[in-house]
């Protein structure tokens, strides 16, 4: 009994951490925005919306409802391209500007051959 | 068939039986890494990388089923008092460990190339680590606590609170954000992995499940024999 309250308790306390990312949407409906936090912010990037500069990268990423601009200084990982899973790591500057000093890719449970994707996309252009 | 698993039948579980099952996982594990390694295409964003999913999964599956296993036992056990299901726990721990930690280190690799990193601290990483810690446990009890019967009770609790872990895990991608992909193959609807790549996994986990059936009937017998000799010491 003892050992189920403990559990509850720690489980409790985690429920703020176990959440690994915010959705842009789920930032914009937080009541009190975390502005000196690291946060971590995740969606999908925005097809198109990736600028890459001498300085840093700046893309967009999208919940397909709400999105946040994310600007990155650094290395990214094979993953990272438009279209595709990011999860992004650092703080907002202001509610639609999120400065990322880490950025991960995320994959979808989707796994199909190359050569199927292309078979796919033929047949969805005719 | 169930009878088979009562202490003075496993005893005489014959070496053609082992042999059988050994040359069954062999050919699985085999013509599975061939399949998975050689023959099955790279996948379309991940490249080979995807290759660990072959030992991935299946040591995931096996890790969790073990603990599932484990679980039901140990109040199966408490309830009806039934002596060989301790027994039967105690002989799928180490093998099922041993599989949490190769998810947990082949996750780990497969990690870096996609997404980027060895490790977060996500729900679905986080709530496996604990479940190898729970397995250590579990483990630890056997071994350091002489008193059969304290042992056997400490251990099932053990068993029992980590089983509230197992749904935690596999959910994890559903209730929460993770880093890590939701599941490819659910009961619910199609599997989104490609045939080319589900056959091999699903050889790969046919020969992983055939392995830890190897181990633990090994495992079993050999806590049979020891309980049948401490009992035997005590009489004496």
């Amino acid at each position: 009994m003892a050992t189920i309250v403990v559990l509850f308790v720690v489980l409790k306390s985690l429920e703020e951490n176990v959440v690994y990312f915010f959705s842009p949407t789920e930032l914009y409906n937080k009541e009190d925005i975390p502005f000196d936090k690291k946060i971590r912010v995740g969606g999908l990037v925005k097809d198109g919306s990736v600028i890459n500069n001498q300085m840093s990268i700046n893309f967009i990423v999208t919940d397909l409802n709400n999105e946040i601009i994310v600007s990155y200084k650094g290395s990214l990982p094979n993953l990272f391209s438009e279209g595709k899973g990011v999860v992004a790591e650092g703080k907002l500057k202001d509610e639609k500007y999120f400065i990322a000093d880490k950025i991960l890719a995320k994959h979808d449970e989707n796994y199909m051959p190359p050569e199927v994707s292309k078979i796919l996309n033929k047949t969805e252009e005719q | 068939m169930l009878k088979k698993f009562f202490p003075n039948k496993i005893l005489s579980f014959s070496n053609r039986l082992y042999n059988f099952l050994n040359i069954l996982m062999l050919i699985f594990i085999f013509v599975g890494l061939i399949y998975a390694l050689f023959l099955s295409p790279p996948d379309l964003t991940q490249g080979d990388s995807v290759r660990i999913m072959y030992v991935h999964v299946p040591a995931s599956f096996i890790s969790l089923g073990c603990f599932a296993f484990m679980g039901i036992a140990s109040v199966c056990a408490l309830i009806f008092k039934i002596k060989i299901l301790p027994l039967m726990a105690k002989s799928l721990a180490p093998v099922g460990s041993v599989f949490a930690l190769v998810s947990i280190v082949t996750g780990s690799l497969w990690g870096k190339p996609t997404w980027g990193t060895w490790w977060v601290w996500d729900a679905r990483l986080t709530s496996m680590l604990i479940l190898f810690i729970f397995y250590i446990a579990y483990i630890s009890v056997w071994k350091f606590v002489d008193d059969y019967e304290k042992a056997n009770r400490v251990s099932s609790i053990i068993a029992i609170v980590g089983s509230l872990n197992l749904p935690v895990i596999k959910y994890s991608v559903d209730w929460w954000n993770t880093l890590h992909q939701t599941s490819s193959i659910t009961l619910a609807s199609a599997p989104t992995i490609h045939y080319t790549m589900l056959i091999p996994l699903i050889i790969m986990l046919i020969g992983t499940i055939l392995y830890t059936l190897i181990v633990f009937l090994m495992r079993y017998k050999t806590e049979i024999m020891k309980f049948k000799l401490d009992k035997k010491n005590k009489e004496n």
